[in-house]
């Protein structure tokens, strides 16, 4: 993680947000605190896409939004093109806004029914007060051609659009004010596979044509590992591998990174049943109350008692370069038999913890 | 990012413009105008409009209609329109709807009873809602302690005895037209802003209020351009149903001789008056009640009407089959 600074875009150092339980009829008293996003420091290099997979609820999205500033944080700083934004007022952050964008994940949602594609593509330029009347009509139009959407339907509604086309319109509004990073919140996860296609080759057109950075959040690890440069895995509010895609893929480190890959569905039917799969014992901890230490130990397979204790910290292991750190204490050699160290191998699996007992 | 292989990507069906649509924009229809399509079949929805095209054709039209009969609204009739014991006369020739108690003509004066009842109720209506909607939508969409504030504000005035402080205020103020709609607007907006403040709520929370504030959009440009367009349908259903409502408080008021100052004729006054006459002069009691339970039979109807118009989702019940028939077709 040590690159050059002018060659990183966005970087986050200790990023916390915490969400406080109210309870009571007076919304006064706070009864704990959802540690959301609890710690991340990451980098994103200028026109790479680095995938962010993690299963729900892990903080993906609240962490997409603390870096666009939809959220406050609760601490730590997010530096964009060196400087930091995370203690910009509103107004002080406008002009950021024009080099950052979001695409969402809900194309039916994130696009007002009750608007017009053109004025809906438009907003970014009436907001930012660049270009207006006929010029603003024929950018609009430029931008619909640019995403692959007819120039014609600028009077449309959204609702007369498919899912696939309203990501379209999006990615045409993310693209108005030409940014230079585009968080993109799961933009395909809602829409068809062959839709999610389109869209996947369009994000990455318009990548090459304009040196786009894009920190792409997905749960879906086939589409991360086929769209992203780097690979950042997290965990209940915290970052615990992040790598190049193919060597997070080939090699990964910790033990949730190999649980995690190893839940994947693969296509072919024959790897698919030869393959063994992890399946970690337990639920999810609550993100209220988050294990002490390592937040994954209490599932973990090769959890000691130093990881009780101490929180490992994401750096690089030994035997791994530089760009591959780990937040693991006692990172997955690739002799390790996981799979039976850990818990049941996926066949003699069972839905229900009664049952295994009785074996 | 690398493209995926060819075969994988199935484009999308290209849009082949008709030959007409060549050249020029494809307009959507926009979710007002669908409703106004859906409205256009509603057969109860086309007679109330109708009725109420009507009253406000009378309501300018009051003085020529006035002119045409011959009678002024305050002309007494002491000869022609009083019996010799002094009573007021029937439905005749003459007198279309009979005369008052002091012989005036009763059909004008309900003509120019429409012209205030249409004037308060649609004056104090807009300014009901547009305050019911400027401090709904603040409330709801700033939340905090100015949602605290605004809302328990609502609160309290929805708490107010309707009847008792309207007459406390009028026998301060004194009464008059103006004094009425305000009044009358006054008790109104919370209702609509309470309503309004409900739906801001659940708006803010869309995607596409996000997507807005991550574009930099401040909050009055939200509130303005994002969140008030999707409440035009409770905007447009609550006006229509308001104005019915703000006709019946007019008439209380006037009835209770704290609405318009006499001689003007309301149709509350009329009532009012008629009430000591009723066992000798139906019609001084019928006609000014039937003109206002037209009023706002029709008002509740289109209200009723555009609420369905604009929420295709609610549950229609029909009259009849036909007309069950005739909505599938349609």
């Amino acid at each position: 993680m040590s690159a050059p600074d002018d060659d990183v875009l966005l970087r986050l150092d200790g990023v916390v947000k915490h969400f406080p339980i109210r309870t009571g009829v007076f919304a006064g008293r706070s009864a704990g605190q959802v540690h959301a996003v609890d710690g991340v420091d990451l980098t994103v290099r200028r026109g790479e896409t680095l995938g962010l997979v993690g299963e729900t609820g892990c903080g993906k999205s609240t962490l997409a939004r603390c870096i666009t500033r939809l959220h406050d944080l609760t601490s730590g700083t997010v530096l964009f093109d060196g400087v930091d934004i995370s203690r910009l007022s509103r107004r002080q952050l406008i002009p950021y806004r024009r080099e950052m964008q979001m695409i969402f994940q809900d194309p039916f949602g994130s696009l007002n029914p009750h608007r017009r594609v053109g004025s809906i593509i438009g907003d970014p330029f009436a907001i930012h007060g660049i270009a207006d009347g006929l010029l603003r009509r024929q950018r609009v139009r430029e931008l619909m051609e640019k995403v692959g959407l007819n120039p014609e339907h600028y009077n449309r509604f959204p609702a007369e659009f498919s899912g696939g086309q309203r990501q379209r319109i999006g990615v045409a509004r993310a693209l108005a004010l030409r940014p230079k990073l585009i968080v993109c919140d799961e933009p395909v996860s809602a829409l068809d596979v062959s839709i999610q296609a389109q869209i996947i080759n369009l994000l990455a057109e318009l990548q090459d044509e304009f040196g786009l950075t894009y920190l792409f959040i997905a749960h879906d690890l086939s589409v991360v590992r086929h769209v992203s440069d780097r690979v950042a895995v997290m965990y209940l509010g915290k970052v615990v591998e992040v790598a190049p895609a193919e060597e997070l893929f080939e090699r990964p480190r910790h033990p949730y990174t190999v649980a995690l890959l190893s839940a994947a569905s693969v296509a072919d039917p024959d790897v698919a049943d030869r393959r063994e799969r992890i399946l970690l014992a337990g639920d999810v901890p609550s993100p209220v109350n988050p294990p002490s230490g390592c937040r994954f130990h209490p599932r973990c397979p090769k959890a000691q008692s130093r990881c009780e204790v101490e929180a490992p910290e994401l750096v690089a292991r030994v035997a791994d370069t530089d760009d591959h750190p780990t937040a693991c204490h006692f990172p997955v050699e690739p002799t390790d038999d996981l799979a039976r160290a850990a818990v049941v191998p996926m066949r003699r699996a069972t839905l229900f913890p009664g049952e295994q007992q009785r074996q | 990012m690398s493209a995926l292989p060819v075969e994988l990507v199935r484009a999308e069906p290209p849009e082949t413009p008709r030959a007409g649509e060549i050249g020029r924009d494809i307009e959507g229809r926009s979710p007002l105008r669908l409703a106004w399509a859906r409205l256009r079949h509603d057969r109860v929805a086309i007679a109330s409009t109708v009725t109420i095209a009507m009253l406000v054709l009378v309501a300018v039209g009051a003085p020529l209609i006035a002119h045409l009969v011959g009678h002024g609204p305050y002309t007494q009739y002491r000869l022609t329109g009083l019996t010799r014991d002094g009573l007021p006369v029937g439905p005749s020739g003459r007198f279309l709807l009979g005369t008052d108690n002091l012989g005036r003509d009763l059909f004008v004066r309900i003509v120019y009873g429409a012209r205030v009842s249409l004037l308060v109720g649609v004056g104090s209506t807009l300014i009901a809602i547009t305050a019911g909607v400027v401090i709904g939508v603040a409330a709801g969409y700033l939340g905090g302690v100015v949602d605290t504030f605004l809302a328990r504000f609502m609160d309290v005035v929805l708490s107010f005895p309707f009847l008792l402080v309207a007459i406390a205020i009028v026998s301060v103020v004194g009464p008059s037209l103006t004094v009425s709609v305000l009044v009358i607007a006054f008790f109104s907006w919370a209702t609509v802003g309470r309503i309004i403040r409900g739906q801001t709520l659940s708006i803010r929370e869309r995607e596409y209020i996000e997507a807005a504030r991550s574009l930099g959009a401040g909050d009055l440009r939200i509130m303005v351009v994002d969140v008030l367009p999707n409440l035009e349908a409770p905007i447009i259903v609550y006006t229509t149903l308001l104005i019915p409502t703000a006709i019946v408080f007019e008439s209380t008021l006037s009835f209770l001789g704290l609405g318009v100052v006499p001689p003007t004729p309301t149709w509350g006054s009329l009532l009012a008056d008629s009430l000591q006459y009723y066992q000798v002069a139906w019609w001084y009691v019928l006609f000014p009640g039937l003109a206002l339970l037209i009023t706002t039979l029709a008002f509740n109807l289109l209200g009723d009407s555009v609420r369905d118009a604009l929420d295709p989702r609610t549950e229609r019940v029909f009259a009849t089959r036909a007309g069950r028939r005739r909505w599938r077709a349609s």
